[in-house]
């Protein structure tokens, strides 16, 4: 049997790589890639849990992970190629103003 | 039982560092694959089979093929892959690593004082669905309309005359 620590420092682990691609790196596609790690970590958690106490409900809220990564990649992936429309790089911080520069 | 978890661990760890480390998104969503597929692998160890064959078929076979194709269309060459090398120079990583380790530190205090460990147990596919079609019917509706206003703000967003 593994000890259910085991699951939840690599779920900790993920998580962490996850949050720090989210601050080291400027380009969107690796921005949204790190949110989907997190995502991911936390799903693993919820299974962790689930095989803790033996309870269906981990995996429930997996699949609605899944669910809201699935949502939230769409519109992510959709953002991403309009900037493109719009300029040359992929560069976060080169759209933090929302509108066109004055 | 016991190595194939850490094995798997340590696969999903390793890929998943090299993919937020690359230049090439192409490469680093390869790698993303690989670390969802051994992802797969420990939710099968941990006793949750459907979860593994959801990880496979949904995340790494349908989400992340919608990813590779929108970077395919992003059209990036080489010029893109130079601009992202010079984006990732060391002293980036230098602030977020500091942030990153302290949030570990307490993260594993917590887990360290956390409970005693426990047994595990295997969750079978038929206990998921009865219970996800059953009592958190609402929460499947919801999700249905979450998974619908996705739909709609991406048709919206990708409109040819906005």
């Amino acid at each position: 049997m593994i000890p259910w620590q085991m699951p939840a420092v690599l779920a900790l682990m993920l998580f962490l790589l996850g949050l720090l691609g989210l601050l080291a790196r400027k380009n969107l596609v690796f921005v949204l890639m790190s949110i989907e790690i997190m995502l991911n970590a936390a799903g693993l958690l919820f299974v962790t849990a689930g095989m803790r106490w033996g309870n269906p409900d981990g995996q429930i809220m997996l699949i609605f992970v899944f669910n809201l990564a699935g949502a939230e990649l769409a519109l992510g992936l959709v953002l991403i190629l309009r900037l493109r429309g719009r300029m040359t790089s992929l560069d976060g911080d080169a759209a933090v103003l929302l509108r066109d520069r004055p | 039982m016991i190595a194939v978890f850490y094995s798997a661990a340590a696969l999903t760890l390793v890929t998943t560092a090299l993919a937020i480390t690359r230049a090439n998104p192409v490469h680093a969503l390869m790698f993303f694959v690989i670390s969802l597929l051994g992802m797969g692998v420990i939710f099968f160890d941990l006793g949750a089979p459907f979860a593994a064959a959801l990880e496979v078929i949904v995340y790494a076979g349908a989400i992340m093929v919608l990813f590779l194709f929108v970077i395919m269309m992003l059209s990036l060459d080489k010029a893109a892959e130079r601009r992202e090398r010079s984006w990732m120079a060391k002293p980036i990583w230098v602030a977020p690593i500091a942030l990153v380790g302290m949030l570990g530190l307490e993260l594993v205090r917590v887990m360290l004082h956390g409970a005693a460990a426990g047994a595990a147990h295997e969750v079978s596919p038929q206990v998921v669905g009865i219970r996800l079609f059953t009592s958190d019917m609402a929460a499947v509706e919801l999700a249905s309309m979450l998974l619908l206003a996705g739909l709609v703000g991406a048709f919206h967003l990708g409109r040819k005359d906005l």
